[in-house]
């Protein structure tokens, strides 16, 4: 894929924390700062405006789970976070992203630098046709990361709680693995490239019941380091993993929007709007 | 457009429980005030009996509202309501207990004539049996302000409560041969401003259903 390639960064991804960056006014008495400020984010596909006036903020070091109805707009909004609409001929993003305090639809910003620090992990585990070590090993390669490898594979196979099951067979294909392994070498693998936000889009939806929860625990362990942004059609898992949940759903002509940016205990129980409450109680959707 | 219809229905049949139960309780209340006041020792037996099948409703539908948790995750207001609706089984199912409590002490003072004609404390009753209607009432049409409203009426049970009270220890200072009737009848009095206690619950049950939050409208001195 040509936008791993490594081009000079002309505006540099600031990856401090994120204390200095004011939150949205709904969000003012969050502790947390924000990692990524999403404002007024519109997506266009030709002439459709898919989503439409989308704003909230991403805490760091929580998990932010997105919902909503299918063709709600979710996915399209996670894929904005990292610039993976950018690889849509017919997309157009307009508003902002703050990452750090930088606008990443800057024209200036690399996406490739945007995409080092912002991982993404799929619906469909997807890991390259070579071997475990290598699905780890190589996108941090390819990144110039220099460092022991056998210890950064090691490290991200931990981390991704994956080493124990793989640690005697790591040249063995990764194709070889069950779904919910491979979706942890998947994870494994986001994590080679020391990312600072990983997003999941509906990593879970391919699993049995016993992975899911397994991949659950994972993403709570993983926000010690790492902030995550999942989108899910499991209101479940949402309700389990998450800090903040982010509901859209279909506005005047199809278009998505934001309804409402909870604490995922507040939006779960006591949900602010009727829309809401109507979805999750599953009286629309 | 309501998109679970057999959700919907299990739903509906835990409110109609609870609409059933709560007449039943309110039946128990009033028999018990019944057979106290004119000393009808079979209609006390009633009351006991009656209690069992109060027990069995409530444990039914504590059953019927956890089987809607497991199998179809409530969430925002209906998880509210259904966890409201097993604190209600619970005070309800107390609140027989209370009543059959009363049945129990006339039979055991079977044998002693009533200390006074009972005036005082059938009112409490009275009461807290027009709380108890309203307090379902407010429930099944999600009335936060009803619910509040009626809590303040547990001040009238209270003060006929305290002038029982100083009623009794009158008696049992002037006449120590009274003590033991006397102690009957308020614990009897007592029983009655625990319902009215227990109707109170009920109603921040309803502001917590409607409202989203867990509040104390008012704390009983007893």
């Amino acid at each position: 894929m040509t936008a791993l390639s490594n081009p000079p960064n002309p505006v540099a991804i600031d990856t401090r924390p994120a204390n200095h960056v004011s939150g949205a006014a709904e969000h003012a008495d969050r502790v947390e700062p924000a990692v990524i400020q999403v404002r007024d984010l519109s997506v266009y596909y030709g002439q459709f405006h898919a989503v439409g006036g989308v704003t909230f903020d991403v805490p760091q070091n929580k998990i932010t789970a997105l919902i909503g109805p299918s063709g709600c707009g979710k996915s399209t909004v996670l894929r904005c976070i990292n610039r993976m609409n950018d690889l849509v001929p017919t997309a157009r993003v307009v508003g902002e992203i703050n990452y750090h305090g930088v606008n990443i639809n800057d024209p200036r910003v690399d996406p490739v630098g945007v995409r080092r620090r912002i991982g993404m992990v799929f619906q469909k585990p997807n890991p390259f046709p070579k071997s475990i070590y290598d699905n780890v090993a190589w996108g941090a390669k390819v990144n110039g990361i220099r460092a022991n490898m056998d210890d950064l594979v090691e490290q991200c196979l931990r981390r991704a709680a994956l080493w124990d099951e793989v640690h005697d067979k790591l040249q063995q294909s990764g194709l070889a693995l069950s779904g919910g392994q491979q979706q942890r070498l998947c994870i494994a693998r986001a994590l080679a490239n020391n990312p600072d936000v990983i997003l999941m889009d509906e990593p879970c939806s391919a699993l049995d019941p016993i992975s899911t929860l397994r991949i659950e625990d994972l993403m709570r362990e993983l926000i010690q380091d790492v902030t995550i942004v999942i989108v899910t059609h499991n209101m479940q898992q949402a309700a389990r993993v998450s800090d903040q949940t982010v509901f859209f759903s279909l506005g005047e002509n199809r278009m998505g929007q934001l309804i409402e940016a909870s604490p995922t205990r507040e939006l779960f129980t006591n949900p602010r709007d009727s829309r809401t409450e109507d979805y999750i109680t599953g009286r629309f959707g | 457009m309501t998109m679970r219809l057999a959700y919907e229905r299990e739903l509906a049949a835990l409110r109609e429980g609870i609409v059933t139960m709560s007449s039943m309780v309110d039946k128990a209340i009033a028999r018990s005030m019944d057979a106290f006041k004119n000393q009808d020792l079979p209609l006390a037996r009633s009351v006991i009996e009656a209690d069992a099948k109060i027990n069995a409703i409530r444990w039914k539908l504590e059953d019927e509202a956890l089987t809607i948790i497991a199998t179809q995750a409530p969430m925002a207001g209906d998880l509210r309501w259904i966890a409201a609706c097993l604190h209600i089984v619970t005070d309800l199912e107390r609140m027989a207990d209370h009543a059959a409590g009363n049945a129990k002490i006339l039979l055991e003072t079977s044998d002693e004539p009533l200390l006074k004609p009972l005036v005082d404390i059938p009112r409490m009753a009275d009461i807290a049996r027009e709380m108890l209607s309203d307090a379902i009432s407010a429930f099944i049409h999600y009335d936060a302000e009803a619910a509040r409203a009626i809590v303040r009426r547990d001040d009238e049970i209270d003060n006929l409560y305290n002038q029982v009270y100083r009623e009794l220890l009158t008696f049992m200072m002037s006449d120590p041969r009274t003590i033991s009737r006397a102690t009957h009848l308020l614990w009897a009095s007592h029983n009655v401003e625990r319902i009215g206690d227990r109707t109170t619950n009920i109603c921040e049950q309803v502001v917590y259903v409607v409202e989203g939050r867990l509040e104390d409208i008012e704390v009983s001195d007893y």
